[in-house]
């Protein structure tokens, strides 16, 4: 077989491979391009709901039509629960939601971030580390609804022990969103103090410092920005969700917004499925409202987190 | 290989008495802004095998991975100047540089066998490429050629992953074998291996280069002196301003002849252990 | 600190009294002990979940299956499902069926679309176009699935009876179909972006050995870079699957909850996760069969899941097992 000689065992079919090859690609990109496409068809026709309520505008007149969506996401922020159509609102639904922001933010932070750190920084490498770390990539594939029935039983009815149940509470919706996130701030955690150099640390231990002083004075600050990207993603994904809710008391209907963490609640995407399976086509504007609400509200937190997360890669 | 010279085109050396495999002329490359080759001229002599030698980041690599067009992968990428395989150029968008892989092969620094079995590591390139010929033959062959068949016929369908690391880079070699190519380049193709497979690699280098062209990289002074009719040393330039490293040609002679009495100062320093 | 020689002989003088280093304060002292329990309770609440999780559903369950008179055999493979008829009828095929077919139809959907995404990101986008779609993607994965729900029944029913209708098909309001395509867009995301992962994790070198024998871009992708992550990717697209099955919202609005055995993607089906969100919703009484029933079929919801999950990261773990 020496070299050249018998080239013309090979029929390599170039024009063919050639031709598959960009085939082959243009697929792919426009395979990729489905999901921003369909989520660009989503909201332009949750916008054309949102507006098919109001009075008919020219297809043109973007100016009118964003002073009408305006209009409508103002009233719909101050409205409360109706029966009607024109004066539904989601008042007791974004309260209600940012109560369990801000509730579960001070019950699953500091408890997922206080596990990632233990598992990653005190734990011993071991057979029981190692279970551990299986039941909590296993506990972030747990459908939601499951930690509904969890809340449902644990905190709502805390099986039926009358002075421990919370009944259906704003608290009990937070903590049944906190054991929901729980896993996704571990893992982000543990992703994140894993990037901060072994060497840092032993600068540190090598001055002096305790173990604590270490993780918190050195390893705790670097990792900072990927624990808060995690956090920001796992905060959003509680509050778009909606099943673990309905499992665990959210009102459908509910007139006075929320007081304190013992009150009856609801939640923003709660309240728009509810509007949403009305077959009533008068509340289709109401329900495109609400999730425009929810989905700027998710996005603007979800891009914060990716923002936050690109100027750390860029930084290192 | 005779030492007497053609008359040099340019700066460098003429190789041998017959019309070169690979020629470079004014070759250079630029990743993005930086210049990473400068004005190469070289002609690789056929059925020989020539060793480019130089301190890391001299551009040995990147000279290379200009005969098979290997840069083209590198987004930002650039070349110029002219390169030829058989008198006929290869840079520019024109040419099929799929094509031209086939007939100039390349074996790299880290052994990098498929997850696929033996037989399927050596036949994958010749069926993509339509051989048209009896594969068990040709699998057998390029393993025989390679100098791995005895050690390999009785788990042929056995992952190429399982082999031992110098069976592995063997393996590699065996399968660019397989699509018969004209050249073979080789890139740093021992420096992931221990002595004794380094020597056998050495060996089957020695016993191929009667039917092919091949170039190879190393940093291994030794290893170029041991192996190769012919070596090409680089030199980086480094610039004063940004400190990027360009690579220059700084002597290409017979191999016995540059190590013995190099006439270029730098690669003097280089070889006796100054720079590098 | 004392200089280290003055330890070691003890005839030397003791060190001078004004000594500045007052070595580590109590605050510190106590952090290191106090610290450390706080957290392996928070690593605990982990570990209690899950327990939780599997107490709740079980004693619940066989709560349920007292109650119910309901055998486990008749439970898990009763093709009736009426909690309201008397004798009333639990079985749990028809929520099983619906799940599947749910399930099917969505990965039919999300698999090959996910999976040609992951090689164009991985194999075929420029540096900067993938700069732009990476986080584009990861926002399309934030979206809640409420809204996936809502796009069904605002536009895909509304098209598809559009569509099928003048064919002669009569498309249900609330039906298969559009659940199934609403679930697979929504998991695009996760496929592409685990599976890019993956592919992305392919050495270099194989890339390089594949283009040195005379390969094209389209024969590497697909003949070298895909089977090498081949397990990789079945991982993810195990865990897609998963996801389908848990999905509760989008099924909830867009498939409606009639508990039927059919093989027509146009009528509605009930699922898993929506049988129970449905039962919480109702009006039945708290320790009634019917509530319980929910936890039963929590559990085999739970069961399937993680039985998935645990496949997917066996896949995954033999596929980091080949590149170590």
């Amino acid at each position: 077989m020496s070299g050249g000689a018998s080239a013309d065992h090979f029929r390599p079919h170039r024009r063919l491979r050639t031709l598959a090859g960009p085939i082959f690609g243009a697929a792919c990109l426009l395979a990729t391009l489905t999901g921003v496409v369909v989520l660009a068809v989503l909201m332009l026709a949750i916008v054309a709901a949102a507006l098919s309520g109001g009075p008919e505008a020219g297809a043109f007149d973007v100016g009118g039509a964003a002073r009408e969506l305006a209009s409508l996401l103002g009233r719909l922020v101050s409205g409360r629960q109706s029966s009607d159509p024109a004066r539904a609102g989601y008042h007791a639904g974004v309260v209600s939601s940012l109560w369990l922001l801000g509730l579960t933010a001070a019950i699953g932070i500091p408890a997922g971030v206080g596990a990632g750190v233990f598992l990653e920084e005190y734990m011993p490498a071991g057979r029981l580390r190692r279970i551990i770390q299986t039941n909590i990539a296993n506990l972030a594939g747990v459908p939601s609804v499951v930690y509904g029935i969890l809340g449902l039983a644990l905190f709502v009815r805390a099986f039926g022990v009358p002075g421990l149940a919370l009944g259906p509470s704003l608290l009990a919706g937070a903590l049944t969103l906190s054991l929901l996130i729980l896993p996704t701030i571990v893992i982000t955690t543990q992703e994140a103090l894993r990037t901060v150099p072994p060497s840092l640390r032993q600068a540190a231990l090598a001055l002096g410092a305790t173990r604590w002083q270490v993780v918190s004075g050195h390893v705790l600050p670097a990792a900072l920005p990927g624990i808060m990207t995690g956090t920001i993603l796992g905060l959003s994904r509680a509050i778009g969700e909606t099943a673990p809710l309905l499992m665990v008391g959210a009102a459908g209907s509910l007139l006075r917004a929320p007081r304190g963490p013992l009150d009856r609640y609801t939640a923003l995407p709660v309240e728009i499925y509810n509007y949403a399976k009305e077959p009533d086509r008068a509340f289709q504007p109401v329900a495109a409202g609400g999730i425009l609400i929810l989905v700027a509200l998710l996005l603007t937190m979800n891009a914060v987190a990716i923002v936050i997360r690109n100027r750390f890669r860029r930084r290192r | 290989m005779s030492a007497t010279l053609a008359t040099p085109p340019a700066a460098t050396p003429a190789a041998a008495p017959d019309e070169p495999a690979l020629q470079a002329r004014g070759l250079r490359v630029w990743y993005g802004q930086s210049l990473a080759l400068k004005d190469i001229d070289l002609d690789i002599p056929r059925h020989r095998i020539t060793a480019l030698i130089g301190p890391s980041g001299c551009g040995k690599s990147t000279l290379l991975r200009c005969f098979n067009r290997m840069n083209d992968l590198i987004a930002d990428a650039r070349m110029e100047g002219d390169v030829r395989f058989d008198g006929e150029s290869i840079a520019g968008p024109k040419v099929d540089a799929v094509s031209l892989r086939r007939r100039i092969g390349m074996v790299f620094q880290k052994p990098n066998p498929f997850p696929k079995s033996i037989y399927n590591n050596i036949a994958w390139g010749a069926r993509i490429n339509g051989y048209r010929g009896d594969m068990d033959e040709l699998v057998e062959r390029s393993l025989r050629r390679a100098a791995l068949w005895d050690e390999v016929k009785d788990k042929i369908h056995r992952s190429g992953l399982d082999l031992s690391g110098g069976q592995q880079q063997r393996l590699c070699i065996a399968r660019t074998l397989a699509v018969e190519p004209e050249v073979i380049l080789m890139d740093e193709p021992c420096s992931a291996l221990d002595p004794i497979s380094t020597a056998r690699v050495e060996d089957l280098m020695d016993d191929l280069k009667d039917d092919y062209t091949i170039v190879i990289v190393t940093h291994n002074m030794q290893q170029a002196r041991r192996v190769s009719n012919m070596t090409a040393c680089l030199m980086p330039d480094v610039d004063a301003v940004g400190g990027h490293r360009t690579g220059v040609l700084v002597e290409f002679s017979p191999t016995d002849l540059l190590f013995t009495n190099p006439k270029d100062p730098r690669t003097e320093a280089y070889i006796t252990g100054r720079i590098g | 600190m004392p200089a280290p020689p003055t330890t070691l002989n003890p005839t030397d003088p003791p060190p001078p009294a004004d000594d500045p280093w007052g070595g580590q304060s109590r605050a510190s002292a106590v952090a290191e002990v106090v610290a450390p329990v706080l957290l392996a309770l928070c690593g605990l609440v982990t570990v209690l979940t899950t327990l939780g999780i599997l107490l709740v559903l079980t004693v619940q369950s066989v709560q349920f299956f007292l109650k119910a008179q309901v055998g486990v055999g008749d439970f898990l493979l009763g093709a009736v499902l009426k909690p309201e008829a008397s004798p009333p009828k639990f079985g749990i095929l028809p929520l099983a069926w619906g799940t599947f077919l749910v399930a099917f139809g969505a990965s039919c959907i999300a698999l090959p679309i996910g999976l040609m995404s992951a090689i164009y990101l991985s194999e075929y986008a420029p540096r900067a176009v993938r700069a732009v779609l990476k986080p584009a993607l990861e926002l399309l994965a934030g979206v809640p699935t409420i809204v996936y729900g809502y796009l069904a029944l605002l536009l895909v029913t509304p098209v598809l009876k559009a569509v099928l209708e003048p064919l002669g098909f009569r498309v249900d309001q609330f039906n298969a179909l559009s659940a199934c395509i609403v679930v697979g867009v929504m998991i695009v995301p996760l496929v592409s972006s685990l599976s890019e992962d993956v592919l992305s994790a392919v050495p270099l070198g194989l890339r390089e050995a594949a283009y040195g024998l005379g390969a094209t871009k389209f024969e590497v992708s697909t003949r070298v870079v895909l089977p090498a992550g081949l397990s990789g990717v079945a991982a993810s697209f195990i865990l897609a699957v998963s996801r389908a099955v848990g999905e509760t919202m989008a099924v909830v609005l867009a498939a409606g909850t009639m508990p039927q055995i059919t093989a027509n993607p146009l009528t509605s089906v009930e699922t898993m996760t929506t049988y129970i969100v449905q039962v919480v919703g109702g009006e039945a009484s708290y320790g009634s069969a019917k509530y319980l029933s929910l936890f039963a079929v929590g559990l085999a919801l739970f069961a399937i899941t993680l039985t998935l999950n645990i496949l997917s990261n066996l896949v995954l773990r033999r596929y980091r097992e080949v590149y170590q």
